[in-house]
């Protein structure tokens, strides 16, 4: 074996043999890691489609046990609580989201122009409350006791509108806008709004679009607000939702209008799950490339 | 867009151009002074007008609280506001310390926080190093969906996942144990085990972004090394010991001290979701920020929390301050201010 068959020495056929076996490794490992992500997800979504008797008998399974959808047309036969839930979500990520990136993005952009005097000071000003919160209480006592929002749809949406972390990115990528086109489009007499408006904006796009899906995430996976200021159940956000239906386990069992069906209790609540989380992951599967731009061009620094 | 228009207008028209050549008054010179000639000005006060909603917003919710801190010194009544509750010093804290429970709200949050720290860190490395081998391939794109998709689930959801390996009935993982016909383990009763699970579940969740960070900073070097080291026969794991992982330590230490930062503040979601505010699991699973929620909301004791939460705002804050000094030792650039 001095000699291989293709006439090369030894050493180097083995060289490529073991650059095969290395990348063999590498697929292998990352496979396996890629998987271990994805097993939750198969988990609950099996649960989700299997028949209610036999988990109640043979436990979880990582494939579907009798495989049903009964689960899903139980909960989407009585709705209302559900669907509301929904709707509260969906208003509130669509509103937020628009809100927030116009008003994140009407802040970077003075951040970002060098002829603007209070650049120093509103850098600070914005930037300081990456360093420094005053925490959950005050933050409470304010919101309830002094703003009067507890069981308001907006307290769901106004504290996060502002998020320095996202006016940092954006006034990052606006700094790298050539000036030349503001220059000329200054010379058109065009005034800083329509300059915003009608050029910032529109080259601006792919960072727009990652902060936007970031705000659409964080509005839509939001618990902590409703947590801490929504007590009326008609104004459930989802994910809210979700966790008093975690809370309190048979919740399910106990409501009324159920009555002599087979309550699909085990199925149904990671049933729920999917559907709380379905349009998250689709949203995400669709745009992923924006988001690791967006991490890759702000993560590491502002 | 109509607006944009009306509203440049608006924002245009308070510097009246006969004021500007008059000589001016003290106010009006004052104005000048710090804005410039009238062109400059207009342009001033058209961009503080943009930045005037954040602005407010912020004021509101980032600044109104700050000043809210005062209240851990003031037992706080609900009828008299924050002003007007009583002033008593450092009473909540003497409180607040005379617990067992501040003790092991921070002993928690510190630990997990550097084993979350620290394994995330880890693995990162690790996923990041192998992807960029696997770059070219075509499964690269799957591997980092699959990676990174946990980051976008809230913890909520994620607390269904766990609840379905864990649960003591029909749980996957109790299932497995009866498969190997062992004991069972009542996984929420038994609070040394939780460590573990909440550093696995954070791991799941952090993974994919923290790897492609890393992954971001191993593209950036430069090919000519490996290329150069490659010439010198150098191998694989060579290439990653020599040229890989010395290039990303500033990356490496920057991104570990931002953390160290952040080390006074627990991921409230993580903690309260998970083990389902289980009591019997407070004592690895109770940190800084789910003691003050369950004070605050549950219990009522706001100024219990209100102690805890600045204790959490003020040694957070020297954290910071002081991971950024050092962060701005090793490299400036590196340095969030």
């Amino acid at each position: 074996m001095t000699v291989s068959t293709t006439g090369q020495p030894a050493h180097l056929n083995r060289y490529r043999v073991q650059a095969y076996l290395g990348r063999f490794a590498v697929h292998t490992v990352l496979t396996l890691v890629g998987l271990t992500c994805l097993i939750p997800l198969i988990l609950v979504v099996s649960i989700s489609l299997s028949d209610e008797l036999r988990l109640a008998k043979e436990g979880y399974q990582l494939l579907p046990v009798g495989f049903t959808t009964f689960a899903y047309e139980y909960i989407l036969q009585e709705p209302g609580q559900i669907l509301r839930a929904y709707g509260v979500t969906a208003f509130v990520t669509a509103f937020g989201t628009i809100a927030g990136l116009l008003v994140c993005s009407l802040l970077a952009w003075p951040l970002a122009r060098k002829d603007f005097r209070l650049r120093g000071p509103l850098s600070f000003y914005v930037f300081f409350t990456l360093l420094f919160n005053g925490g959950m209480v005050p933050f409470y006592i304010l919101v309830t006791r002094y703003l009067g929002l507890k069981d308001n749809i907006f307290v769901l949406i106004l504290p996060y509108m502002v998020t320095a972390w996202y006016v940092l990115i954006i006034r990052t990528s606006f700094a790298q806008l050539p000036p030349e086109l503001l220059d000329a489009a200054r010379i058109d007499g065009a005034g800083e709004w329509r300059i915003f408006f009608r050029i910032v904006v529109p080259l601006s796009k792919p960072v727009l679009a990652t902060i936007g899906l970031f705000f659409v995430l964080r509005y839509w996976n939001d618990w902590f607000l409703a947590l801490l200021f929504i007590d009326d159940s008609s104004m459930y956000p989802l994910q809210y939702l979700l966790y008093v239906l975690m809370a309190n386990i048979n919740i399910m069992a106990a409501n009324p209008q159920t009555t002599g069906m087979p309550i699909p209790t085990l199925s149904a609540r990671m049933a729920m799950a999917v559907l709380a989380f379905g349009p998250a992951l689709f949203t995400f599967l669709l745009l992923q490339k924006y988001f690791v731009r967006g991490i890759t061009i702000g993560g590491l620094k502002g | 867009m109509i607006n944009d228009k009306q509203l440049g207008r608006q924002a245009s028209t308070p510097p009246s151009p006969r004021q500007a050549q008059k000589p001016a008054s003290a106010t009006v010179r004052v104005i000048h002074r710090l804005f410039g000639n009238q062109r400059e000005l207009t342009t001033n006060l058209s961009l503080l007008s943009m930045s005037l909603p954040g602005i407010i917003l912020l004021f509101i919710f980032a600044y109104l609280p700050m000043l809210g801190i005062v209240i851990a010194f003031k037992d706080y009544r609900f009828n008299l506001g924050i002003l007007g509750s009583e002033w008593v010093g450092l009473e909540n804290f003497r409180f607040l310390f005379g617990t067992d429970a501040a003790f092991r709200i921070t002993r928690n949050t510190l630990l997990m926080n550097v084993l979350f720290i620290s394994t995330t860190t880890a693995c990162a490395l690790v996923v990041a190093i192998l992807m960029n081998e696997a770059y070219r391939s075509r499964m690269s794109k799957y591997y980092q969906t699959m990676l990174f998709f946990p980051y976008f689930i809230s913890w909520v959801i994620v607390s269904y996942f766990v609840f379905a390996f864990l649960n003591g009935q029909t749980g996957l993982i109790n299932r497995w144990i009866d498969a190997l016909e062992l004991d069972r383990i009542a996984w929420y009763r038994s609070p040394q085990y939780w460590p573990a699970i909440l550093v696995f579940a954070n791991l799941w969740n952090g993974i994919g972004f923290s790897s492609i960070i890393y992954l971001a900073g191993i593209l950036g070097i430069s090919p000519e090394l490996f290329e150069a080291a490659k010439i010198d026969g150098a191998g694989k794991l060579q290439q990653i010991r020599f040229i890989t992982l010395p290039m990303l330590y500033p990356m490496i230490i920057i991104l570990t001290l931002l953390a160290i930062g952040r080390i006074f503040h627990a991921d409230f979601g993580l903690f309260f979701f998970l083990p389902r505010d289980n009591p019997l699991l407070y004592s690895t699973t109770d940190v800084i920020d789910t003691f003050v929620y369950r004070s605050l909301v549950e219990l009522g004791e706001i100024s219990m929390a209100a102690a805890a939460g600045f204790y959490q705002s003020f040694v957070g804050f020297l954290l910071v301050v002081g991971a950024n000094w050092v962060v701005r030792r090793v490299n400036e650039d590196y340095a969030l201010y």
